[in-house]
């Protein structure tokens, strides 16, 4: 089989699995719709690891499948490009997808849509290939669309559930959003490169690097400037940046094993990736990039804020991934993009597993979601409990795990930069570590450690939205006296397989993927106008080394200082929050009700825009048109006919004494005129 | 054999249309039912050489037909067909089998007047479509609005003769100053042949005159803004056969004439003209936007819809490049797919519970999951979801756009907020949910015939988004032909 064969395998298995399960999804048993498809993805990741060698030997490659469109002089094709970070991604994105297949086995085994279920995730995991595979932004947005799409369904997999179906209804419009600025920053590409294909794009760049645009009045701006903040909008939408990450929580109504995949390892950092591939336009505008890093900055503090006072245990991590994309954008803003993918791998592994390991403690819970209704589950769940904690240490940034060596790098990336919002971003990673280690421990030992306070009939809720949300719905929870049970073999299997490289992927990775040249030729860096990576790796001297500097820097004991301080106010003395909360109530409100931004949204946006389509329905469409100038001219013809048929009345008597009053008026007038 | 296909096409749905109105009283509805279909399969096939035996290397008009028909006035029955036109004769062929199949089992009363009114109006459409005589083309233009009127009139809902009476004068209104301009035309050329009146010099302030007067017949057909109004009422009332039809094909044809008429007749009123339309086009698509989206009757929520997606239609045109140009027609095509299975799709549930509103539906996918994942497709095709056809037509005019002007391109890319947002938002409240009512509760999933016709629409709509160079191939030449033509000035 030659290359170009393998490399259609990769997406079109899961794609095959896909059809087969969905089209004949109430007709096949169920062993035959995960068979098939967990064979697809599997098949897939199995050419993925030979592509990922294949690579590695120096065999990349950039080539068309077949033509899309051709109109005037412009060529859309489907096409791949197969490099260091296409191989990348299709590693993470096949081999988080295949631990998912296995793991859904378990969580949804009582449900109805299983079937279903399984053609989405491959139909995910199909479309997520083509757009890491594409060659040209016409695939890239084809993919980035197809995601979103799957994404939508997911999260509406309950579609009887009222929050549910709001909520996807929600991600896809944000998204969109985002896609209204990418769709215009491919126009832009387009209009003055005349093509979308990758490779003729980034070598004619350099060209245009000092191209004006005139956008409005008698401004210049720079052409690449706006170009990428057009596309980085699109990123913003789909891997959730502020102000456009109004839906990634909301999408926690979704079934755990898409949370884990779609919502945390993959979809979401579609967007860093994209904006790593268009490294060589990125570079060549500093406004953009201060533009990115401010954007990251933000959301990587001000996310992780939010997850200390959620009580929902998917919602905590899904702040978390908040958080985290926060920090991934920072790396880009940087112009650390290999730090950027570096973390996005790292992430997508100890991610996808707290998110399973949530999912896990969800199934032992019986759907009790709320973590203020669990505890010392660790007798209960080991493996869960074992694998969660590596997991929380591998995201907070422990010495040797693989988050540490991902987000010091970042940090380190941030302090070197010089661009414009580079000291503010700095700021804002430093206290996120604090803050990543405060939520995370405060999660874990609520979940794992202290009292048992699940079994209680009657559990109160302190009537906060969320918790109603979730309690409308699928919220058993367990029966008194009754006790948490481990999960079986399908779903603690894949936690233990991702355990594994949640560990030591970092010690690994790092030295080719940042301290080496493994990115070099699919990512490019002025490293003269943006040096902070080349500081970076000036100062590296391996995966050890690092690990034992990191005891000598400040990260490591804002961490530290965050596990403590959750220790203590969650173990010690759990008096002290919510005497906080009570003291500071103005502040808990503002974090409890996230800044407001949806109820912003709500009515300023949903309501603005049924507001004015009211208005110019009822005032435009019926009022002026209908009303005035359509019926209005109906009636006018009316009013004139009316008028003129009093002439007509059809008595002759009438028309003779006309014609007489005219001969008079004829006579006098004639004449006068002598 | 290859000079009678376009007579075919024009004749044999409109000659398989009055045998059927031949069977007369509905004793024989079954019959009439079958003649219709065979009739509509036959006139769909005898198009398809059409495209198979199309030379898309060769300019100009192919398969051309010449006959006298009153040699006085130099008026001829003369046909042919380039890249611009031949796809939308087969488009018509094809929907009007869909048609057929549609009204099979729920039209009950006058089967054979209703099916011989859909034939006899594709032949005149078919002939639309392909006349290159001015005389010709507008005997065509005008005969197709009777079947129309009476679909409306006779077998449309409580409020049909006025939505009935709305689209015959507003459509009326607009073709009479379509005469006047086509009469002035065989004034200043001797002729009524479409194509010498490209080649006819003309100053530019009579181009304005015939360009507005053109623009007025044109725009009340594709509906542009301000004269949309007719459409919406003319949907909710029209059956479920009439609103494809309108949809799919009679909206096609005002776009149609832009291309045929306005554009090379008088270029240079269209350069000097192209920022109003380009303005109402913007205006279609935002403003448009915003009604749909607090429409509580999906039937005038779709229509609405299709207003703003011909808005990318005519913006795609007066933007006079190959990819605006292409993207349009690409959108046509696409539209005919998309609206008329939205349409259909709105028929499926109102043939079960007799209502139109949002609010009286809610959780339809439990009882119809079949029907709920087709309409599920045709909604995200609505919304332009790419490998849909409704992305491929969205997107090159909008690429096109960032080119012309970006001001015009950011205001073109709203619809992909509103337009996902007023299609889902419906899709939401009528499909998603639970069980809403009793209504919902005792619905059917859709029957064989039905899944067939949307099973076929889908398959399309799939083909166009995932492979439109076919589509686009056969353009190229004619479209290139139409632009060399408009940037050449006319004024001497």
């Amino acid at each position: 089989m030659d290359m170009q064969t393998l490399y259609l395998l990769v997406p079109l298995a899961p794609l095959l699995g896909a059809i087969i399960a969905g089209l004949f999804c109430r007709v096949i048993p169920r062993w035959l719709a995960h068979g098939v498809t967990i064979a697809g993805v599997g098949v897939a990741f199995i050419a993925s690891v030979f592509i990922f060698c294949d690579v590695q030997a120096g065999n990349t490659f950039n080539g068309p499948v077949y033509t899309w469109l051709t109109s005037g002089d412009y060529s859309f094709e489907v096409g791949f490009l197969i490099d260091t970070l296409t191989t990348t991604m299709m590693l993470v994105v096949t081999f988080v997808s295949l631990m998912v297949h296995i793991y859904t086995i378990g969580y949804m085994q009582d449900d109805p849509g299983y079937n279903r279920f399984f053609s989405y995730i491959s139909l995910f995991t199909f479309s997520m290939l083509m757009l890491v595979m594409a060659n040209n932004f016409m695939q890239l947005f084809f993919g980035w669309e197809a995601v979103g799409l799957v994404s939508y369904l997911l999260i509406g997999f309950w579609y009887t559930r009222p929050t549910a179906i709001f909520a996807n209804m929600k991600a896809f419009l944000v998204n969109r959003v985002g896609d209204f600025g990418f769709i215009l920053g491919i126009g832009l590409i387009l209009a003055h490169f005349g093509s979308l294909d990758y490779d003729t794009v980034f070598k004619k760049a350099p060209l245009l690097a000092d191209v004006t645009i005139n956008i409005w009045g008698a401004q210049q701006w720079s052409l690449m400037t706006v170009a990428c903040i057009c596309l980085f909008i699109g990123a913003m939408g789909k891997s959730a940046q502020v102000p456009l990450h109004v839906w990634l929580p909301d999408s926690m109504e979704g079934p755990t094993p898409i949370s884990a995949l779609i919502h945390a390892a993959t979809m979401v950092t579609a967007g860093i990736f994209m904006v790593a591939r268009m490294s060589p336009l990125f570079e060549l505008s500093t406004t953009a990039l201060s533009f990115v890093i401010v954007i990251g900055a933000i959301t990587a503090l001000f996310m992780g804020f939010l997850g200390i006072v959620q009580n929902d245990i998917k919602r905590v991590v899904a702040y978390s991934t908040l958080s985290q994309l926060g920090y991934m954008t920072v790396a880009l803003g940087a112009s650390a993009y290999s730090v950027a993918i570096f973390h996005l791998m790292t992430h997508a592994f100890f991610k996808a597993l707290l998110f399973l390991a949530a999912g896990s403690v969800i199934i032992g819970m019986h759907h009790d979601q709320d973590i203020r209704n669990m505890g010392g589950l660790r007798k209960y769940m080991p493996i869960t409990w074992i694998t969660s904690l590596i997991g929380s240490l591998a995201l907070i940034g422990t010495p040797f795990f693989a988050g540490f060596y991902s987000k010091d790098s970042i940090i380190e990336a941030a302090k070197f930069s010089t661009i414009p919002g580079a000291g503010f971003a700095y700021w804002a990673v430093l206290a996120g570590v604090f803050v990543t280690a405060f939520y995370s421990f405060r999660m874990y030992f609520l979940v794992f450690h202290g009292e048992e306070r699940f079994g209680k009939a009657g559990h109160d809720h302190h009537g906060d939205h969320d918790d109603e949300e979730v309690a409308h719905d699928h919220h058993h929870g367990l029966a008194p006296g009754q006790k948490p049970h481990e999960t079986p073999w399908v779903v603690t299997l894949p936690l233990v397989l991702l355990a594994i490289p949640s560990v030591i992927i970092g010690y690994i990775g790092i030295g080719p993927m940042i301290g080496g040249d493994f990115f070099a030729g699919a990512i490019h860096v002025d490293a003269v106008a943006h040096p902070a990576l080349a500081k970076f790796v000036e100062e590296f001297h391996g995966a050890a080394a690092m690990g034992l500097h990191a005891f000598s820097t400040p990260p490591l004991y804002l961490a530290l200082a965050g596990v403590v301080l959750s220790w203590f106010f969650y173990m010690k003395r759990p008096d002290i929050p919510a005497a906080i909360q009570r003291r500071f109530s103005m502040i808990y409100t503002l974090l409890d009700n996230k800044y407001y931004a949806d109820k912003i949204n709500e009515f300023v946006f949903a309501g603005g825009a049924r507001l004015l389509g009211k208005g110019l329905w009822r005032g435009g469409d019926v009022g002026v048109i209908d009303g005035l100038i359509v019926n209005g001219s109906a009636k006018l013809v009316g009013w004139i006919a009316a008028v003129a048929r009093l002439f007509q009345t059809g008595y002759v008597y009438h028309y003779a004494f006309t014609m007489i009053i005219g001969v008079f008026v004829l006579m006098t007038l004639w004449m006068n005129r002598a | 054999m290859s000079t009678y296909l376009l007579s075919l096409a024009i004749w044999v749905p409109i000659v398989a249309g009055v045998l059927v109105l031949l069977t007369g009283s509905d004793r024989n509805a079954p019959l009439a039912r079958m003649l219709a279909l065979v009739g509509a399969i036959t006139g769909f096939l005898v198009t398809i050489p059409l495209w198979t035996t199309f030379d898309v290397a060769q300019s100009g008009m192919q398969f051309e037909v010449l006959a006298p028909w009153i040699p006085r006035f130099d008026i001829n029955y003369h046909l042919g067909v380039d890249g611009i036109s031949m796809l939308f004769v087969i488009l018509n062929a094809f929907i009007t089998v869909i048609v057929v199949a549609a009204g099979w089992e729920v039209i009950g009363k006058k089967v054979a007047q209703y099916n011989a009114a859909f034939l006899i109006m594709s032949g005149l459409m078919n002939g639309i479509f392909t006349a290159l005589d001015g005389v010709l083309f507008y005997v065509f233009f005008e005969a197709s609005l009777i079947p129309m009127y009476l679909i409306i009139g006779v077998w449309g809902g409580p409020n049909r003769v006025y939505a009935a009476l709305k689209f015959f004068l507003y459509t009326l209104f607009g073709s009479l100053l379509f005469l006047l301009a086509l009469l002035y035309l065989y004034v200043q050329s001797d002729s009524f042949s479409i194509l010498a009146w490209h080649q006819q010099p003309l100053e530019l302030s009579p181009q304005i005159w015939i360009f507005l007067a053109f623009l007025i017949a044109f725009a009340v057909k594709v509906p542009m803004w301000p004269v949309h109004t007719w459409l919406p009422d003319a949907h909710v009332e029209a059956p479920t056969g009439g609103s494809i039809v309108l949809a799919a094909i009679a909206l096609k044809l005002g776009a149609y004439g832009f291309l045929r008429f306005s554009l090379p007749i008088a270029p240079d009123a269209s350069h000097e003209l192209s920022t109003l339309i380009v303005a109402l086009s913007l205006i279609a698509v935002v403003y448009i936007g915003f009604v749909a989206l607090v429409q509580s009757d999906m039937k005038k929520l779709v229509a609405y819809s299709s207003i703003a997606h011909m808005g990318f239609v005519t913006l795609g045109f007066f933007m006079f490049s190959a990819i605006g140009v292409e993207g349009a027609l690409v959108q046509m095509i696409s539209h005919g797919f998309v609206s008329g299975a939205m349409f259909f799709c709105i028929g499926v549930m109102y043939d079960r519970v007799h209502s139109r509103e949002i609010a009286d539906y809610g959780g339809v996918v439990n009882t119809m999951p079949k029907f709920a994942a087709l309409f599920m497709l045709f909604s995200m095709a609505n919304a332009g979801l790419p490998a849909t056809s409704g992305f491929v037509g969205e997107f090159m005019v909008i690429l096109g756009a960032v080119k012309y002007n970006f001001w015009v391109a950011v205001a073109a890319a709203t619809s992909l907020i509103l337009g996902a947002a007023y299609t889902l938002w419906m899709y939401k409240r009528v499909i998603f949910g639970a069980i809403a009512n009793d209504h919902v509760a005792k619905l059917a999933d859709v029957n064989k015939r039905e899944f067939a016709i949307l099973g076929v629409l889908a398959l399309c709509t799939l083909w166009l988004g995932l492979y439109p160079q076919v589509f686009t191939e056969v353009m190229h030449v004619s479209v290139n032909e139409l632009l060399n033509h408009v940037h050449i000035s006319k004024i001497q």
